[in-house]
């Protein structure tokens, strides 16, 4: 996220982490899973239909592949979206 | 559990609708689930080693001891409703409820590999191999340590560290 940040010339120290913690917390943030990225609120790879839960959060790379974490190409085309 | 140590006897229902564990001859235990992206990721690999090692006598056990209630997708009836629509595995699907198996290997994450000689020693504990990212490292370390065992030597790397999602302990 910090390499896609700095990539578009933005400040890579602009990530604030958030631990969600209980499944309360889940449930009212809308939280799908570990890790989820958003930019302004948005999800960086949005999830429809997923339970909002303490889970891991599975990906999907763009070769197909299962990860634990998004496309970098979703990550960098999210951040460009959103400076639009 | 550590290098060198014997695994007591275990039995655990599987998918199938049998008990099983380790026998008289070598085996795998991995411990996984079916929504850790890492377990996801190396999935295939596994499946792969269970088929190619099945040939030479090696008895692949997937045990999936995530506690169910607070991740329904990991429920033994998730389990049966995966393999029956993969149209069944190489490897056994074994259900862990109490989580007495993971916490007697001291399982940390799915997947978390273990090699057990036919006596029930310990013999290899980690991960598949070095990369989750790249299906062309087909378990190199997980094939290593049986190679070695079926050829007498002591497998190298016996130990690595495994790379996935926290077992989701009961509370």
């Amino acid at each position: 996220m910090r390499e896609a940040l700095a990539a578009e010339g933005l400040d890579p120290d602009g990530v604030v982490l958030r631990e969600v913690g209980t499944d309360g917390d889940a449930e009212r943030e809308g939280f799908v899973g570990s890790p989820t990225i958003r930019i302004d609120g948005a999800d960086v790879a949005p999830a429809a239909g997923e339970p909002a839960g303490l889970t891991c959060r599975i990906y999907h790379l763009r070769d197909g592949r299962v990860s634990p974490v998004p496309d970098p190409q979703d990550i960098r085309e999210a951040i460009r979206e959103a400076i639009k | 559990m550590n290098i060198g140590d014997t695994v007591p006897p275990f039995d655990l229902p599987a998918t199938d609708g049998t008990d099983k564990g380790p026998g008289a001859t070598p085996t795998v235990v991995v411990f996984t689930c079916n929504h850790c992206p890492y377990a996801l990721a190396w999935h295939d690999r596994l499946l792969s080693v269970a088929r190619d090692y099945g040939q030479r006598a090696v008895q692949v056990l997937f045990i999936n001891p995530n506690d169910a209630e607070r991740y329904p997708r990991d429920s033994f009836e998730a389990m049966k409703e995966r393999v029956q629509a993969d149209g069944g595995w190489a490897a056994a699907y074994l259900r862990d409820e109490s989580q007495e198996v993971a916490r007697l290997f001291g399982a940390k994450t799915t997947p978390d590999v273990f090699v057990l000689d036919a006596e029930g020693v310990l013999r290899y504990r980690g991960a598949p191999d070095s990369d989750y990212e790249d299906p062309a490292q087909e378990a190199a370390w997980l094939r290593g340590a049986l190679n070695a065992l079926l050829e007498g030597r002591e497998p190298d790397p016996a130990e690595t560290e495994p790379v996935g999602c926290s077992v989701k302990w009961l509370p």
